[in-house]
């Protein structure tokens, strides 16, 4: 059980150093533990469940071992991680240096003050338990947990199908990012040739200026007034032009990358893995229609399915199909196969996409801070998921997650996340439709 | 030297130029029809302080609000070739800022390549404070010469460094590492043995500054002296060495006739 432990936190440690740090000298080694750590107890809590399902290792060891990673887990979700982002975002505020301690307690306690109100307005607060105790705690991370899978899954939704499918791909050829190209330097040349203006103007009124130093009397000083004037309002009018053209070279450049990008896709889909790609699309275009439809129709409804995928699926093929099988035997390994592609795929997903948020947004200064905001959001993510996928496990197996973490309101969560994912959807479908009109009305 | 002059400035076009100059040049002094163009690219990660180098360089200011650079931003150095010698002669350096990482897409990079065209120096930076950043010049350099290879041949194996590469390298280069001052008086030391081992690598010249400080380029220092150097040498391999013009334009027309065979 522990060696498993240690190997996930060693591939922690590994994905940290290869794919999240690659371009940055790690000098903290607390986030890289840090980090690693969390990683660690949360693929502990999957395999726990994948235990469950198999029945590996006695039910008496299994349930000390969730204590003890849920444990491990909250503590470094509310305790460790915010205090250390406390510290380094003091850190990096150079006013604050001196008491970098007192600060990060400080803003260590806002956090656990919003966390707590966080509860508030939720139906989560039942009076049997007190008020240090576990529930509490594991109810508002699955708030902000459930929350974030629903803000993934939403943007996931969408952005699977505009990704894998060609359908979207507008048609470039190598004729207009040639033209761009062209267009883009022939701007440079323009931008180079007024700076050129504007330095040649700048020497000779910084040489003319030392001579007029020499220039005695009344008519000196109102001959040097009055060229420097006319000189300084011509160099502001070259420098206004130069500016209208720099914001020009820009949006050239952002428009050739495009481009540039596009014709990628395209080669790449008319390759053999593309295409395969391609087919995928459609069918996870279809999954998520059929997600959609599944979240309305729960929401307007007011239910939440009470059986779980497999068994449905399992009582559909024997009543309606008339396939005698063995239920029990089926059961467990199907609802593991299923369990464990959910469990792999969400958290490659979460990986990949947690690696190209790092890429877009991280400087050199601010690289520890957001490796821990990161770490954080993970270990959110994998608890509610944990939580969510109560659902799709049969009854015998939902026993230990319902023992293990109270008595919570399975159902609010499930509601929760499906009023979340159906408003994320419609923002990102909206914005995106909005988004693709204007680009092609620009092309066009 | 007024032939190899006028040769140099029609072979350097690479598209029309005549509708690009506005019709008031003409009225510019003289000063300005005689000064020449000369390339040179300032490369390195992103975050190491390039646009406030080129800003301290070309205005002798320190920049007030870096932000990230998009694309590339150029500025115009005025340097006077030869200074204080009879064959003194004032040129235009465009330095040219290109920003990005090393690890970008592709998109990126393509589109990034169109500004490596005739380079005629490189100016690496590096952060001192980073040893991510100058392990990465190696990248940057051989992106930036890929794309200029001339007919001598940069012949690049997938990547790796090599040495002899840069001997035969036409192009000039220059290394300078930023955040000086961010160095404590302890690790001064270790840091100038590396980059001492950096500019042995790329047989360049170093300076290591804070390009918040303008006095660390003020005339008479010994990084001033090296700078001007530099630029000498490179405006020399440009329009003064034994035959630039025929390489260059034969990669010049080479490229030309590449570009038009795919605009019809």
């Amino acid at each position: 059980m522990f060696t498993s432990q240690v190997l996930f936190f060693g591939f922690g440690w590994l994905f940290f150093m290869r794919q999240l740090f690659k371009d940055y000298e790690v000098r903290q080694y607390v986030v890289q533990v840090v980090f690693s750590v969390t990683f660690a107890f949360s693929c502990t809590m999957f395999e726990l469940i994948i235990f469950e399902i198999l029945g590996a290792l006695s039910s008496s060891s299994r349930y000390f071992h969730w204590k003890l990673n849920l444990y491990v887990i909250l503590l470094v979700l509310i305790f460790v991680v915010p205090f250390y982002i406390g510290y380094f975002v003091v850190s990096n505020i150079r006013l604050l240096q001196r008491q970098r301690l007192l600060f990060a307690c400080m803003v260590w306690f806002t956090f656990m003050y919003f966390f707590w109100k966080l509860g508030d307005p939720f139906p989560i607060l039942s009076p049997k338990h007190g008020i240090l105790s576990i529930e509490q705690l594991i109810s508002r991370v699955g708030v902000i947990g459930v929350t974030l899978m629903a803000l993934l899954s939403g943007f996931g939704a969408v952005n699977c199908p505009y990704t894998y499918m060609s359908y979207f791909l507008r048609n470039v050829t190598d004729g207009d990012i040639l033209a761009l190209e062209r267009r883009l330097l022939q701007t440079m040349d323009m931008i180079v040739s007024k700076k050129k203006r504007i330095a040649m103007t700048r020497r000779q009124m910084y040489q003319r200026g030392e001579d007029q130093n020499k220039q005695t009397g009344f008519w000196g000083m109102i001959k040097s007034v009055t060229s420097t004037q006319s000189g300084s309002e011509n160099l502001s009018l070259i420098q206004q032009e130069v500016d209208a053209l720099e914001e020009l070279s820009r949006q050239l450049f952002l428009e050739t990358v495009d481009l540039q990008s596009t014709k990628e896709r395209i080669e790449y889909s008319k390759t053999f893995q593309g295409k395969y790609f391609n087919f995928l699309g459609y069918f996870f275009s279809i999954y998520c229609v059929w997600k959609i439809f599944m979240a309305t129709i729960n929401i307007v409804f007011d239910r939440v399915g009470k059986t779980d995928p497999v068994t449905r699926g399992i009582e559909i093929t024997v009543n309606y199909l008339g396939i005698q099988f063995d239920v029990k035997f089926w059961s467990q390994h199907i609802s593991f196969i299923l369990v464990g592609i959910i469990i792999v795929t969400s958290i490659r997903g979460l990986l990949i996409t947690l690696t190209k948020f790092f890429y877009a947004i991280s400087s050199s200064k601010s690289s520890n801070v957001i490796v821990l905001v990161l770490a954080q959001i993970m270990g959110m993510y994998f608890v509610s998921s944990v939580l969510l996928m109560r659902m799709s496990m049969p009854l015998e197996y939902r026993s230990i997650v319902t023992e293990v973490l109270g008595e919570l309101q399975f159902n609010f969560y499930h509601r929760w996340f499906d009023v979340i994912f159906l408003v994320i959807l419609h923002t990102i479908i909206t914005w995106t439709c909005f988004f693709l009109s204007s680009n092609y009305s620009v092309f066009s | 030297m007024c032939a190899v002059a006028m040769h140099a400035r029609t072979e350097g076009n690479k598209f029309p130029r005549g509708d690009i100059f506005p019709q008031n040049t003409q009225t510019l002094t003289s000063n300005m029809a005689s000064l020449d163009r000369v390339k040179v690219l300032v490369l390195g990660d992103s975050g190491v302080g390039k646009s406030s180098l080129v800003h301290l360089l070309c205005q002798n200011q320190v920049l007030g609000n870096p932000s990230w650079t998009v694309g590339c931003s150029v500025d115009v150095r005025i340097h006077d070739y030869k200074e204080g010698t009879p064959e003194e002669k004032t040129f235009y350096i465009e330095l040219w800022d290109v920003g990005g990482s090393v690890g970008s897409a592709s998109s990126l990079k393509s589109t990034r390549a169109v500004f490596y065209n005739s380079v005629n120096g490189i100016i690496l930076v590096h952060d001192l404070t980073n040893k991510k950043s100058s392990q990465n010049l190696y990248r940057w350099s051989l992106e930036a010469l890929n794309r200029d290879s001339s007919p001598t041949g940069v012949i690049v194996s997938n990547g790796d460094y090599d040495r002899e590469q840069f001997a035969e390298n036409p192009v000039p280069l220059l290394l300078i590492g930023t955040k000086f001052d961010q160095i404590p008086e302890s690790k001064r030391s270790e840091v100038l043995t590396r980059t001492a081992f950096l500019s042995e690598d790329f047989l360049a010249e170093e300076i290591n500054l804070d390009c918040t400080n303008p006095r660390y380029l003020a005339a008479g220092t010994s990084n001033a002296v090296k700078l001007s150097r530099f630029f000498d040498k490179v405006i020399e391999k440009r329009y003064f060495t034994r035959d630039p013009s025929p390489m260059a334009a034969f990669t010049d027309r080479k490229r030309f006739n590449f570009k038009s065979l795919h605009y019809d």
